[in-house]
């Protein structure tokens, strides 16, 4: 007999791991990704192919240069490239794309110290970043199907700056104009679904996210239904707010984040200037998450705490 | 939304249940030429050997002891010549003097071994000191101590842990299965010297069988409740059960019979049903082989000191495969690094492993997914406890309470990045008592 292994308990270890959640993140992504096609054609897939590849070239070559291991294998670059072409309109010029995935990958991610470290959303960052910075290119919306009619490509508003006369079943499809990815709010729950079911995230922040926008903007005399199913909301609270490393770890933590998001979200797109609140209402609830962690730490089974300090 | 969070929820890890050999009955294995009997096999001092070099001892006979009264004495389990008494490593890796025996495979019983007189609680705690027993599911605390606890008076219910929520070991489900009259009697025993009530049995729901004896048998008795736990690993741990099957949450700081709870394991009941019958003293040791390099994986009855590679042996191990042994279940077993180590009192299980089992994933980052937090049974924060002792804060160690992790390993286990968490929990709880002494 050889020379045994001898090492501390566990012996064993479940089969998950990072690149496999990834995998299933990209996967639940995949049914969006089918419906941005047929809504707004190949165009669709090429800005995800691109911003997705810049994100992994972008990832290697932080990692190179700042002497680090090479995390590109974990797919988590990948995510984020899709997710970040899924919130740009399918008329974005692709240096812009490119553009977008440098910010998200080399100064949200990597200057923060890469996969877990970083203190907001990549995806959601990239997509700030170039909405105030090229707002018109970030504001072009087409009408879905409008490559099978080369004569008409008339750009149209996002119906969220005006919501008279949409139906709320081709919200529900994704048949109106939009980010590429985030207007069809059923292949997007498809794939929420997916999710939970393989237990990559909790149902907490999505149900929690999406039932604040629904009950408040039922309060404030808008259609509810329209209100949840148009825009980034579905995208943002399945895909994007659920991130791990930018939201509570704890369920009461996660609990407070996602009614935060509702809250900033409904009051943006009601009050603000600007149509949408997804993006800036995940931004800033992932920056008070550490504060949400802090207030929201776990308590020990059973612990008593010392009376009369340490 | 109050269902999310606000009630306590049980939390653990859904490991794999591999219970192979759960319809193995056990079969009693003799044939070791050499018997080593190490002089410490439980928490406490260490024993003193009782005999010398040529002495012929029998089945049953004291051969070693300690004054302590936090130790139990030590019997010899086969009958025979004592060839050697030798410093040898045991599996925890410390230096123990041991007793080496050269069995005669006779197992003639010594005249030590009597029916011991029980009138009172008295000779009931020196009865149990007697035998030699200490607690079967795996720690090894002697269960005379535990019984003679004198904050004991306040306990009301006695906790039979049946739950086995290690992965592969049916040691216990036999146990239950094969011994129930020496349990039940156990039991009976426990209760009367003890004053104890009321009896609750953990068992998990994976055992249908043995919670469907365990009922038929009780059900007249309404102070016998048969509860069976979700399969969920650590069910077994001893804070766990206890609020699984009274509802009752032992505070930090407190023992289970503080809060009128002793818990038991069921083959230790078991053993002491049959020693009050018998007088036979803890010579022998039922346990699971099995593993992916185990050709045939079975339940065996071993004389305490058998070397493991000869179990190893019989089971048909591969043994030009065999990369790690482990005594005790994949999730808190101990690795052994010279398998011709013998058994000792608290081993439950011996799992050989290929090197398929053993391969270790490459660490990651951490990504923050609370996992770790989803399973951990205490409700701590792993991944915020790794953080503290890797800068070596102890007062956020202190904290996130370190203190109460009982390094189930859930944590290590569910992680995705394959972080080292509970390894790392346990080097915390070193670092601390360290720099508290």
């Amino acid at each position: 007999m050889s020379n045994f292994i001898v090492s501390p308990s566990p012996h064993i270890s479940s089969p998950i791991n990072t690149r496999k959640i990834m995998l299933d993140v990209l996967i639940a992504l995949v049914p969006a990704l089918i419906a941005s096609i047929i809504f707004f054609g190949v165009r669709a897939f090429i800005v995800t192919i691109v911003c997705a590849l810049s994100c992994v070239i972008f990832e290697y070559l932080a990692r190179r240069l700042m002497k680090r291991n090479n995390t590109i294998s974990d797919l988590s670059a990948v995510v984020t490239g899709v997710l970040l072409a899924f919130n740009l309109p399918v008329t974005i010029p692709l240096w812009i794309a490119v553009l977008g995935s440098f910010f998200a990958i080399v100064v949200v991610k990597q200057l923060f110290g890469g996969i877990g470290q970083n203190f907001a959303n990549p995806a959601i960052t990239g997509r700030i970043f170039l909405f105030v910075s090229f707002a018109v290119h970030m504001t072009t919306w087409v009408k879905p199907f409008y490559y099978t009619n080369k004569v008409d490509m008339v750009s149209s508003a996002t119906p969220l700056v005006n919501m008279d006369g949409v139906s709320t079943l081709d919200l529900f499809l994704g048949n109106v104009g939009g980010c590429l990815g985030e207007t069809s709010a059923l292949a997007l729950i498809i794939g929420g679904i997916y999710l939970v079911i393989k237990k990559v995230i909790s149902p907490i922040i999505p149900l929690t996210y999406i039932s604040t926008v629904f009950i408040l903007t039922l309060v404030l005399g808008e259609n509810p239904l329209n209100q949840i199913f148009a825009g980034g909301l579905m995208l943002g609270a399945i895909f994007m707010a659920t991130d791990y490393s930018t939201s509570p770890s704890t369920n009461k933590g996660k609990f407070i984040f996602a009614i935060g998001c509702g809250l900033i979200t409904v009051a943006i797109r009601l009050f603000g200037n600007y149509p949408e609140g997804v993006s800036f209402a995940i931004l800033f609830m992932n920056v008070v998450c550490p504060l949400i962690d802090r207030a929201t730490a776990t308590k020990p089974f059973g612990l008593v705490k010392n009376k009369g300090g340490k | 939304m109050g269902i999310y969070f606000f009630k306590k929820i049980q939390k653990g890890a859904h490991v794999p249940h591999m219970k192979n050999t759960e319809d193995m009955s056990f079969v009693r294995l003799d044939k070791f030429s050499e018997i080593k009997i190490p002089m410490r096999q439980h928490m406490g001092s260490v024993c003193k050997p009782l005999v010398k070099i040529g002495d012929y001892v029998k089945l049953g006979q004291k051969i070693g002891d300690s004054e302590s009264n936090f130790s139990a004495p030590i019997h010899a389990s086969c009958s025979g010549t004592v060839k050697k008494i030798d410093n040898i490593k045991t599996v925890s890796g410390e230096m123990i003097q041991t007793v080496i025996i050269e069995n005669d495979e006779k197992y003639e019983i010594s005249e030590e071994v009597k029916i011991p007189q029980i009138n009172n609680k008295e000779d009931f705690i020196k009865a149990i000191r007697e035998s030699g027993i200490v607690g079967l599911g795996g720690a090894g605390f002697p269960t005379h101590v535990k019984l003679d606890y004198k904050g004991n008076s306040k306990i009301e219910k006695l906790v039979v842990n049946c739950a086995e929520c290690e992965p592969y070991i049916t040691s216990d489900y036999r146990e239950c299965i094969e011994d129930t009259d020496n349990i039940l009697y156990g039991i009976e025993c426990v209760k009367k010297y003890l004053g104890i009530s009321k009896v609750y049995f953990g068992i998990e729901s994976n055992k249908p069988k043995a919670i469907k004896l365990l009922k038929t048998l009780t059900k007249d008795d309404d102070n016998f409740n048969v509860i069976t736990l979700k399969s969920l690993y650590p069910q077994g741990a001893e804070k766990t059960i206890i609020y699984a099957t009274t509802g009752i949450v032992v505070e930090s700081g407190k023992l289970p019979a503080d809060c009128g709870v002793l818990v038991m394991n069921v083959s230790t009941l078991g053993f002491i049903g049959n020693y009050i019958k018998t007088g036979m003293p803890l010579v022998e040791r039922k346990i699971t082989v099995d593993g992916d390099a185990i050709n045939k994986p079975n339940n065996l009855i071993v004389p305490i000191g058998a070397p493991i590679n000869e179990i190893l042996d019989y089971c048909e191990c591969k043994n030009d495969l065999v990369k790690k042994v482990l005594m005790g279940g994949p999730m808190m077993g101990i690795s052994v690094a010279d398998i011709t180590t013998p058994v000792i009192k608290n081993n439950n299980a011996i799992l050989a492993f290929t090197e398929k089992m053993c391969k270790k994933e490459e660490v990651s980052s951490c990504i923050k997914c609370g996992k770790c937090i989803s399973v951990c049974p205490m409700n701590l924060m792993p991944a915020g406890l790794e953080k503290a002792y890797d800068k070596k804060d102890f007062e956020k160690l202190n904290d996130l309470a370190i203190n109460l992790c009982i390094n189930c390993g859930c944590c290590s286990y569910i992680c995705p990045a394959n972080r080292p968490l509970a390894q790392k929990n346990q080097l915390a709880k070193t670092l601390l008592r360290n720099k508290n002494k």
